[in-house]
């Protein structure tokens, strides 16, 4: 069975889902940046989640749930998509890959990063959300654009099976999905005001503690509370899991913040806004507050601190990007653009 | 973050084979694409990570050469999994895979159920299991 190669073009990316969407439209035609992608679809987030523990460290995320963006990106443009899992059937999994390929369609999957081959050994940990495409087979070896690589991957049949069949949390059980239609005229205007709408109730008006700023104090009052609850080794590997979501490829953190900010200037061109472009800046000073907060966590991590920093004074550092992050969205959510 | 300023603390994370790509202002106040190799406190982190795991890994090698321990034991922390994890990989209840923890039962366990947590393990064969030499490991 010949599968001809499709025309893909493969491009590098800060966030494996933002590159893989950005990839996708991009080959049906629809051409948007990165932070654009982003932006649309509501891609900032916080969340702490102090009783849920992952390889021994409490959960904290800088990103939304897996497929989030994709989701709503496709929603606000009105793009028809795609998608199905596999719970147990890796045959059937595989099968429809094929017959995607067959037809000229690239496929987006989620994959586990444990056993994918290519990729740099020191980041691979059982972490499942990873997002890639598929767009060639030969010789039962499948060609994927990973946004996270330079250059097109190959991977055996074998191992990505086994990379869709991953083990653990977020168990992607084969999901594969693509875009079956795009509309004809874009209002990319009305789905930028829609996203920011819906990302500021995410960030402060979302209910509970753990959700957006909330969680980014509850965040606060945990760290401050580590060194007096652990024992040094305990708290400090508690805080190195924070540096790691939040600067650790696809998962966000201060290159999300900037991401964000990028989407605002690009936003702001094309209302012509000096507001947006005001809110563009302000989002970057926070963005540089977040890499601050990484900074003086790791010397404290290290037990090598410069400046005094202890759990305590980062901990102070959070509430204080808690409270410019308030500040912004609450002023973002009232925002009207015409 | 100006471009100047995304940072370039190379750790070799990616060994070389692809590198971050950050979002920073050039002078003209744009946000534009910038390349990075790394940035200390990410690497920092990610070494502290790696140091859990060799950790758990020597642990676990010394529980099994005092024979408190089966070999299933170690490969599971060489595989950074826990009994949950490699519960689902080789599709065994984890209360049953905790059981084979136990030297003594472990012991017990026909080459079948060996095979399946030798591929898990990405062993060659499950000599690897029966006759484990931890020397071989370390």
């Amino acid at each position: 069975m010949e599968i001809e190669k499709i025309d893909f073009n493969h491009k590098i990316s800060a966030h494996c889902e933002n590159g893989v969407t950005a990839n996708l439209l991009n080959y049906y035609g629809i051409e948007l940046s990165e932070p654009m992608v982003f932006g649309i679809g509501a891609g900032l987030f916080f969340t702490y989640l102090p009783f849920i523990k992952l390889n021994g460290a409490p959960v904290t995320s800088f990103r939304p749930m897996p497929g989030a963006i994709f989701r709503r990106i496709n929603k606000s443009l009105g793009i028809k998509i795609f998608s199905k899992r596999f719970p147990s059937k890796p045959k059937q999994a595989m099968a429809m890959l094929d017959s995607l390929l067959q037809k000229g369609i690239p496929v987006g999957m989620v994959v586990g990063v444990y056993n994918l081959t290519y990729f740099p050994a020191p980041l691979r940990f059982h972490f499942n959300a990873h997002n890639i495409v598929a767009f060639h087979k030969k010789d039962g070896n499948y060609l994927v654009s990973d946004p996270i690589m330079e250059n097109e991957e190959w991977i055996s049949a074998e191992d990505l099976e086994s990379v869709r069949f991953a083990k653990g949390t977020y168990k992607p059980k084969g999901k594969l999905y693509y875009i079956k239609e795009v509309p004809q005229q874009l209002d990319l205007k009305k789905a930028i005001k829609r996203s920011i709408k819906y990302n500021s109730i995410m960030m402060v008006k979302a209910p509970g503690p753990v959700i957006g700023v909330s969680g980014i104090r509850l965040l606060a009052r945990y760290i401050n509370m580590w060194p007096k609850k652990y024992d040094k080794k305990r708290a400090a590997r508690n805080l190195g899991s924070v540096i790691r979501m939040q600067e650790e490829i696809g998962t966000g953190g201060a290159g999300f913040r900037f991401l964000y900010a990028a989407f605002l200037q690009e936003a702001a061109a094309i209302f012509n806004s000096e507001e947006l472009e005001t809110y563009s800046q302000l989002m970057t000073t926070i963005g540089d507050k977040w890499r601050d907060f990484a900074v003086n966590s790791a010397r404290v991590v290290k037990n090598r601190p410069v400046n005094n920093e202890t759990y305590y004074s980062v901990s102070q550092q959070l509430l204080e990007i808690a409270d410019m992050e308030e500040d912004i969205f609450k002023k973002l959510f009232k925002l009207k653009l015409k | 973050m100006k471009v100047s300023e995304v940072p370039k603390d190379d750790a070799n994370v990616l060994e070389g084979k692809t590198s971050f790509v950050q979002y920073a202002i050039d002078d003209k106040g744009h946000y534009v694409q910038e390349k990075s190799p790394g940035f200390q406190p990410q690497n920092i982190a990610l070494e502290q990570a790696w140091e859990e795991v060799d950790e758990n890994i020597a642990v676990a090698a010394e529980l099994v050469e005092r024979k408190e321990k089966s070999p299933i034991y170690f490969f599971m922390h060489r595989e950074i999994m826990d009994a949950k994890i490699l519960s689902e990989y080789v599709g065994i209840s984890k209360w049953k895979v905790k059981r084979h923890f136990k030297p003594n039962i472990f012991a017990k366990l026909n080459d079948d159920i060996l095979r399946e947590y030798a591929v898990v393990f990405k062993l060659d064969n499950i000599d690897e299991l029966k006759k484990f030499d931890i020397n071989k490991w370390k």
